[in-house]
């Protein structure tokens, strides 16, 4: 048989509980109602990235617990970073396991395989040259809550790579890894509606709370004390305002839902504080059942 | 005009009505597209209060509040040239009668009170290329369902409180609808044309009867 120029490809042939193509984001278009998506774990993203010597707006994968296994067209360069654990690299009827947080060079008809972390949930995967399908609104992310960007991963997706990058991947050994937290203590500024929960500093601060088992990428939901309505706002409405990742939104059961970045642009619910934007990344990894405390901050 | 921190990385202006959110939210919209708020990302109107987020710059919010102080929100906006838009509706949405009922008049009134109003986008949100309408006749200006819909179809035509609205695409969602797009009626959101949202603020919507499919 006869063939044309080999296309640089990723092709699925095994999916876990979901596989996303992702980047930096859209964030821009809130205002007509695009929320932002991307990354949930930026820093993970951004390190598989450097190590594969992708420029920082290139895209990757985000992988939630492993089960992921992708034939590659032509010999290139990986990472795989996110909670520690191994890749495995499958050539013909070998295979050979690989530490994560590196750069691994890969060969023609290869298949990589994304076995599920020991801890954490989500790992990120960086190929040399970046998942290279067509932006929507400057963005490859895909978005789970609008349905904008390439939908999730599925056996048989193909999925095409940029031109092979000129810049040498960095080494190996730079990068230190620790298992993911299965317990958090999280910064959380107050504001813009803390007056609407009842002493919400006290009960932020005094309360530990438990990640719900329906914690999405929309965002982590959480069980524990009642955030409860201050007297003065019992029975009132909040007209829809606008929101950010990091938002902690208290809904009428007084259970808190922290955004994560495939978030509603408007929420009618009041959002008691903002988690620091430099530990929100810690959501990402954060299995169901973990514990999360906060240290409230005056805003 | 009250201005709340919303985390170190951007501020919520809270303002007393559509006319205030519409001064503030274009004065900074046109201040951001003359490159003047660098580090600023979103600026987002909605009913009573306007976003502005600067993620990773929070130094930016300093000249977002400077900005604001030197808005005056009484001034009238001078006439913008956002366009007029009629939407084609086939009114045989599932809450028609329960609307009817709350308006205390009948369904043909409902449909004469909807399509005999020219209703005006406020701002957008919920989902890409939703708006919200205002300009809704007293009338319809009603509450919305207390369970909402898991799945309300795409093209549906809604009220909710003092807007109206259209579903962009099949979504949750608790608005009273009255109605449902036709298939010829122009498409709310389109990511690959500029703009990508056919209702913009300031854009003029009527909806037109278009009968039964």
């Amino acid at each position: 048989m006869s063939r044309g120029p080999v296309h640089r490809e990723l092709v699925v042939t095994e999916v876990g509980p979901r596989a996303l193509v992702v980047d930096h984001g859209r964030p821009g278009w809130a205002h007509i109602g695009v929320p932002p998506a991307g990354a949930l774990d930026g820093p993970a993203h951004a390190l598989a990235q450097r190590l594969v010597g992708n420029p920082p707006d290139v895209a990757g994968l985000e992988i939630l617990l492993g089960g992921l296994a992708l034939q590659v067209t032509d010999a290139t360069t990986v990472a795989l970073t996110g909670p520690p654990g191994g890749l495995v690299v499958r050539t013909g009827g070998r295979e050979r396991v690989v530490a994560s947080h590196q750069p691994v060079h890969v060969h023609a008809g290869d298949v990589l395989v994304v076995p599920a972390p020991t801890s954490g949930l989500r790992g990120y995967l960086a190929v040399g040259g970046g998942v290279a399908v067509e932006p929507v609104l400057g963005s490859r992310s895909a978005d789970t809550l609008s349905g904008l960007g390439p939908a999730p991963l599925e056996v048989g997706t193909r999925l095409p790579l940029g031109p092979a990058v000129p810049t040498p991947p960095v080494g190996t050994g730079a990068v230190g890894v620790s298992a993911a937290p299965d317990a958090v203590v999280i910064r959380l500024h107050l504001g813009p509606r803390a007056e609407w929960v009842d002493d919400a500093a006290g009960r932020l601060r005094a309360g530990t709370w438990t990640v719900g088992s329906t914690s999405d990428r929309v965002g982590v939901r959480l069980g524990g004390p009642e955030l409860e309505r201050a007297e003065a706002f019992r029975g009132v409405e909040l007209r829809s305002e606008g929101l950010v990742g990091g938002a902690v939104q208290v809904p009428p059961d007084g259970q808190p839902v922290v955004f994560l970045a495939d978030h509603p642009t408007t929420g009618g619910y009041p959002v008691v504080g903002v988690v620091e934007p430099a530990e929100l990344p810690a959501f990402a990894q954060l299995r169901p059942g973990s514990s999360v405390r906060f240290v409230p901050l005056r805003a | 005009m009250d201005v709340r921190p919303v985390g170190p990385e951007a501020l919520l202006v809270d303002l007393d009505g559509l006319a205030e959110v519409d001064a503030v939210g274009a004065a900074l919209r046109e201040a951001l597209t003359r490159g003047e708020l660098p580090g600023v990302v979103d600026v987002v109107p909605a009913a009573r209060t306007v976003l502005v987020t600067a993620p990773g710059a929070r130094e930016a919010l300093a000249a977002v509040r400077a900005l604001l102080e030197a808005i005056d929100t009484t001034a009238p906006r001078g006439d913008r040239d956002a366009g007029s838009v009629e939407l084609p509706v086939h009114y045989d949405g599932e809450d028609l009668e329960l609307v009817a009922r709350d308006a205390r008049c009948s369904v043909d009134e409902v449909v004469d009170l909807h399509t005999g109003a020219t209703l005006t986008v406020a701002f957008g949100g919920f989902a890409p290329g939703f708006a919200y309408l205002a300009g809704l006749p007293e009338p319809l200006q009603q509450p919305r369902l207390d369970t909402p819909r898991p799945r309300i179809p795409s093209g549906s035509v809604g009220v909710a409180g003092e807007f109206g609205g259209v579903y962009p695409r099949t979504s949750p969602g608790g608005w009273r609808l009255l109605g449902r797009l036709t298939d010829d009626a122009p498409t709310l959101f389109d990511p690959d044309r500029d703009p990508p949202a056919l209702l913009v603020p300031g854009t003029t919507v009527r909806f037109r009867d278009a009968g039964q499919p």
